[in-house]
């Protein structure tokens, strides 16, 4: 009897942990669907196969590259040109990869492989705010990745399927979706008053260097330069 | 087009967004890091997250724009708000997105 009660809690407890991940997931959904249907919409308009436009989303699954190489595509450029773009344009992920990784110490190989598979701008947003906060659960952490890439291609496959029959997608707000929750998610970030002065800085520098035209660099750039100011402010004011 | 080579170039493209992905936390995890580079890496999602954020509230069309056809300036004040003020996810996401249909459907 008690084993079955046990069993019955450790089931709940596993579903619970699954609703918890899929709901936190959700302004991901609100975002990715119509991104994705973007996606779709304009990767059969350029000529690329069905196939080949769900199998972009399923192994590059990220947004800036994939609209990026659409054009690309359609302009005829290089496989080594729009290969080279898509690192450089991918290439913050690495200081994403890296700052989740004290928070991992205790997870296999294969896990890592398999969560870093699906790190984007967006599930790593949400997932350093709640590793900080030391929720580093497998199950939710997975079930967010998982919902946020079904969700990127689900909005893709509408993309193929309805494309061009749905022109509007702005006045339900879905674009607000993503800023929204990084602002949020930037605001559960912020502890004290360091962190304010490295996020407004990296914010303005990464403003300044688009304006002056490092399109595909001013993440990484404004991110190493503010996050470098912050540490020195602290060896300042321990010293 | 040719599909065999844009399929070629998809897996590619799959492999050069995985690496930079995968690298750092496969080689970091685990590494007694010295203080400084985790004091570092913990100020990378703050940095990271505003400058993602800032040019898409700041900017229309490459330029920046404060006028009140910048909705999404000036939505981002009250959902920045409601995100001190909840410190949760979905209020701020939630009155954000209402606010900018009111403010559409208006202009």
């Amino acid at each position: 009897m008690s084993r079955l009660k046990k069993g019955l809690e450790g089931k709940n407890s596993l579903w619970r942990m699954i609703f918890a991940g899929a709901h936190k997931a959700l302004p991901i959904v609100f975002g990715y669907i119509p991104i994705g249907f973007a996606y779709g919409v304009l990767a059969q308009k350029a000529g690329i196969s069905t196939f080949n436009t769900v199998l972009m989303s399923v192994t590059v699954f990220a947004g800036s590259s994939q609209l990026i190489a659409v054009e690309l595509f359609a302009l005829g450029l290089s496989t080594s040109s729009i290969l080279l773009t898509t690192f450089i344009v991918n290439l913050r992920h690495m200081l994403m990869s890296a700052a989740l990784s004290p928070y991992l110490h205790d997870w296999k190989k294969g896990e890592l492989a398999a969560f870093a598979y699906e790190l984007t701008d967006e599930t790593f947003a949400l997932h350093a705010t709640r590793m900080s906060a030391g929720k580093v659960g497998k199950i939710e952490t997975f079930t967010i990745n998982l919902t946020a890439q079904a969700a990127w291609i689900l909005g893709t496959a509408f993309g193929i399927l309805i494309g061009g029959q749905i022109a509007e997608i702005e006045p339900f707000a879905l674009d607000y979706a993503l800023p929204a929750m990084f602002m949020a998610l930037l605001i559960m970030q912020v502890n004290g008053r360091k962190d304010v002065i490295v996020a407004v800085l990296s914010g303005i520098l990464s403003v300044g260097l688009l304006l002056l035209g490092f399109d595909q660099w001013h993440v990484i750039i404004a991110t190493v330069v503010a996050a470098t100011i912050g540490v020195g402010m602290e060896q300042w004011t321990n010293n | 087009m040719d599909q065999q080579l844009i399929f070629l170039t998809i897996l590619g493209m799959g492999l050069v967004t995985f690496l930079p992905r995968l690298l750092p936390l496969l080689t970091l995890t685990g590494l007694s890091l010295p203080k400084w580079l985790i004091a570092w890496l913990r100020y990378v999602p703050p940095a990271v997250l505003a400058a993602m954020l800032l040019p898409s509230i700041l900017l229309q069309d490459g330029q920046i724009s404060l006028g009140f056809d910048n909705l999404f300036f000036w939505a981002a004040l009250p959902t920045l708000g409601v995100a001190i003020w909840a410190k949760s996810l979905f209020p701020p996401v939630i009155i954000g997105m209402l606010i900018v249909i009111i403010g559409r459907w208006l202009q």
